[in-house]
């Protein structure tokens, strides 16, 4: 279920972050509950940042894009409003309809995806999938290809993201930010249970002394990944036999009480709490919660995923859209939103325009990543159709579902 | 002058609403659910078919969950009825000027969020609560945990559907003549024998209406088991919630969806059956 990567809380007032936590994992639970309200949410910060209404016809060629992306994910000021979107608007005279109601990759697409079956727009011009959901719009003909000659500052795009297997020329996506599936702890309750305050194994995780205080991530590619990783098996080119050794030793610790639950980010929550001792984690989220949690990759690799943006097809204002894509590919200006979101930017030159806003930023390996740092990750193997049926059931029995 | 269709002219609003926005949905989920898959990914879709065993084969895979929505929500409107009466009777009979007052804070949880009600549970039932160690120092946790129980799955339940509990049956107590009740102490009837034979049975309506709204959306509820359940208490919701947005598997969804919606009506015929009453608040 919820999915929504979180930016980070260390930049906002303190009053408000408990507040955001809890938004944007709102945002995400609320994704599939037609009867439930979220008034509650909109006075949350993304509420006062550009919204509009969906139902809006599109008005082809007018100075507008219109861009669905993750809550929280982008460089905001105390305002609410985005400094780069600004400066966007005001070099080029185009309005950015900025919504931030991309929330769970299979909710959006399930809520889309009767509209572009049907040939009509979704009025979005720019969508952030993750890359298998990335790979199942371009499969099924719902991206449209981006003009590069729109985009010269795509040939910023950092060498290890330029060739992934579900967009391998990158004509349909170019990437938005990327982040570490990988172990994440409350060091205080890691010291009291096993004495230590670092995992750097995923052995850690199955330790008998935590039992019931294990949360892995309900995104099926982390965490079957990580596992599969630990196995010894090769996330980027496994079996069948692979994958289903990876969810029978989950079952058995399912089973044993030892895994209490699998969740999207609202494992933050039960860390905070003193519920769960120990996660399979996003990176982001761990980054953000300060100085008594850790994140580490496993040393037997960790997921690496990407969020991308992509042009729906019969999008109105395709041109604007590449114009806006091109703008963030700016390494000015992706640093601007680094500083902001903290997830590894995918654009080459952005480390150097970091450092000259902070020094510790460009330092940060969870931004800018080193050589090092990227060999103990793996990218899922992107999954046919059939077998993206076949794990996804296999996996949503696993979660009880 | 008095034309005989004037009743059914009146009626044509509402049968229209009824008409689009329930029978056709209810069709079109019963034709979803007999579809049949064009190929081994539900990326290429379902076609049009009479595929019967869908049914069986989501009753098979998934009658734990059915079983477990049925009974945490059985539970919860039963703890609930246990809370909301005496609350309810207090109010009406007892509450004096704080009777407004104290309806507007049974009704005042609604005003915020369900899902920020609900994960407010989440921080109140943790182990570092007070009332984890509360219950821990008492010895009466057998497993020092509540939160990722089925404890705290009906407890969250329970807590959210209160409201819908009391209202039915404070409007019913309120509309018993006290006199009935004097009356009835004037011959000789004790408390309990008031309580049972003349405030309950005029109760009735009430209790009956205000178990209906807690029993039927809290059957379906999957927020409650998602957030303060484990792996092990996920109900029916869940499952409908996963096998359409995440799986796709849109005949198996409606499937599922068909049979609770039917297991509900037989459950709610049979109740209204047998307490026994024409008269819904």
């Amino acid at each position: 279920m919820s999915t929504s990567r979180r930016p980070p809380r260390a930049s906002l007032p303190p009053e408000l972050r408990p507040l955001l936590s809890r938004r944007s994992f709102l945002l995400a639970a609320g994704a599939g509950a037609a009867t439930v309200t979220l008034a509650a949410c909109g006075a949350g910060r993304g509420g006062s940042t550009a919204t509009t209404t969906t139902g809006e016809a599109a008005d082809t060629g007018a100075a507008r894009v219109v861009w669905s992306n993750w809550p929280l994910y982008i460089d905001v000021d105390d305002a609410g409003t985005s400094a780069t979107l600004a400066a966007f608007t005001q070099s080029t005279g185009i309005d950015v309809d900025y919504l931030e109601d991309y929330n769970d990759n299979a909710e959006f697409y399930a809520k889309v995806r009767p509209l572009l079956e049907s040939g009509q727009s979704i009025d979005r011009d720019i969508v952030v999938p993750t890359d298998w959901m990335a790979g199942i719009w371009i499969r099924n003909g719902f991206a449209s290809p981006l003009d590069k000659a729109n985009i010269p500052n795509a040939s910023n795009l950092i060498a290890s993201l330029a060739t992934p297997g579900f967009d391998a020329d990158r004509s349909y996506t170019l990437p938005w930010q990327s982040g570490y599936g990988g172990l994440g702890w409350s060091k205080s309750a890691l010291n009291e249970a096993l004495g230590t305050d670092t995992m750097t194994s995923v052995d850690q995780l199955f330790d008998p002394r935590l039992k019931g205080r294990i949360v892995l991530l309900s995104e099926m590619r982390d965490t079957a990944g990580v596992i599969m990783a630990w196995q010894g098996a090769d996330p980027t080119n496994f079996t069948d036999d692979d994958f289903y050794a990876a969810l029978d030793y989950l079952q058995e610790q399912v089973n044993n009480g030892q895994i209490i639950a699998f969740q999207g980010n609202d494992y933050v929550t039960g860390l905070e709490n003193g519920d769960i001792t120990a996660v399979i984690g996003w990176s982001g989220d761990l980054a953000q919660m300060g100085e008594e949690f850790g994140f580490a990759l496993p040393e037997t690799r960790g997921n690496l995923w990407t969020d991308n943006l992509l042009i729906p097809v019969n999008a109105a204002h395709q041109a604007n859209a590449e114009q806006l894509i091109n703008y963030y590919y700016d390494p000015a200006v992706a640093a601007q939103v680094a500083a902001y979101v903290q997830y590894i930017s995918p654009v080459a030159g952005a480390e150097q325009e970091a450092a000259a806003i902070d020094p510790a930023l460009a330092d940060n390996p969870l931004i800018f990543p080193r050589d090092e740092d990227l060999a103990k990750t793996f990218i899922f193997m992107p999954l046919t159709p059939e077998k993206e049926t076949e794990y996804g059931e296999a996996w949503q029995a696993l979660l009880g579902n | 002058m008095r034309r005989r269709s004037t009743p059914y002219l009146l009626l044509l609003p509402g049968m229209a609403w009824l008409g689009f926005f329930f029978l056709i949905p209810l069709a079109s989920l019963l034709a979803t659910s007999l579809q049949r898959p064009l190929g081994p990914s539900t990326e290429d879709g379902f076609a049009p078919a009479l595929e019967f065993t869908n049914y069986s084969a989501a009753l098979l895979a998934y009658w734990p969950q059915f079983l477990k929505s049925f009974a945490f929500a059985g539970l919860a409107s039963l703890i609930g009825l246990l809370i909301a009466f005496p609350l309810a009777y207090f109010i009406a009979f007892r509450a004096g000027r704080w009777r407004m007052l104290m309806l507007v804070l049974v009704v005042l949880p609604l005003f915020s969020s369900f899902l920020l009600r609900t994960n407010a549970w989440k921080t109140l039932l943790s182990s570092e609560g007070f009332i984890v160690e509360t219950l821990n120092a008492l010895a009466l946790l057998p497993d020092d945990r509540v939160l990722n129980t089925p404890i705290a799955v009906i407890a969250g339940l329970t807590y959210n559907f209160l409201p819908f509990l009391v209202l039915p049956i404070y409007a019913s107590l309120d509309r018993i003549d006290k006199a009935v009740v004097e009356a009835a102490a004037d011959l000789y009837a004790t408390a309990a024998a008031r309580l049972r034979t003349v405030i309950l049975p005029l109760a009735a309506p009430g209790v009956l209406s205000g178990v209906l709204l807690t029993f039927i959306p809290a059957a379906g509820d999957y927020i409650n088991a998602q957030l303060l359940g484990s792996i092990q208490d996920k109900m029916i919701g869940n499952v409908i919630q996963s096998q359409f947005i995440i799986v796709r598997d849109y005949p198996t969804a409606s499937a599922l969806s068909f049979m609770f919606m039917v297991t509900i009506l037989v459950l709610v015929l049979l109740y209204i059956r047998r307490v026994g009453t024409r008269e819904l608040v």
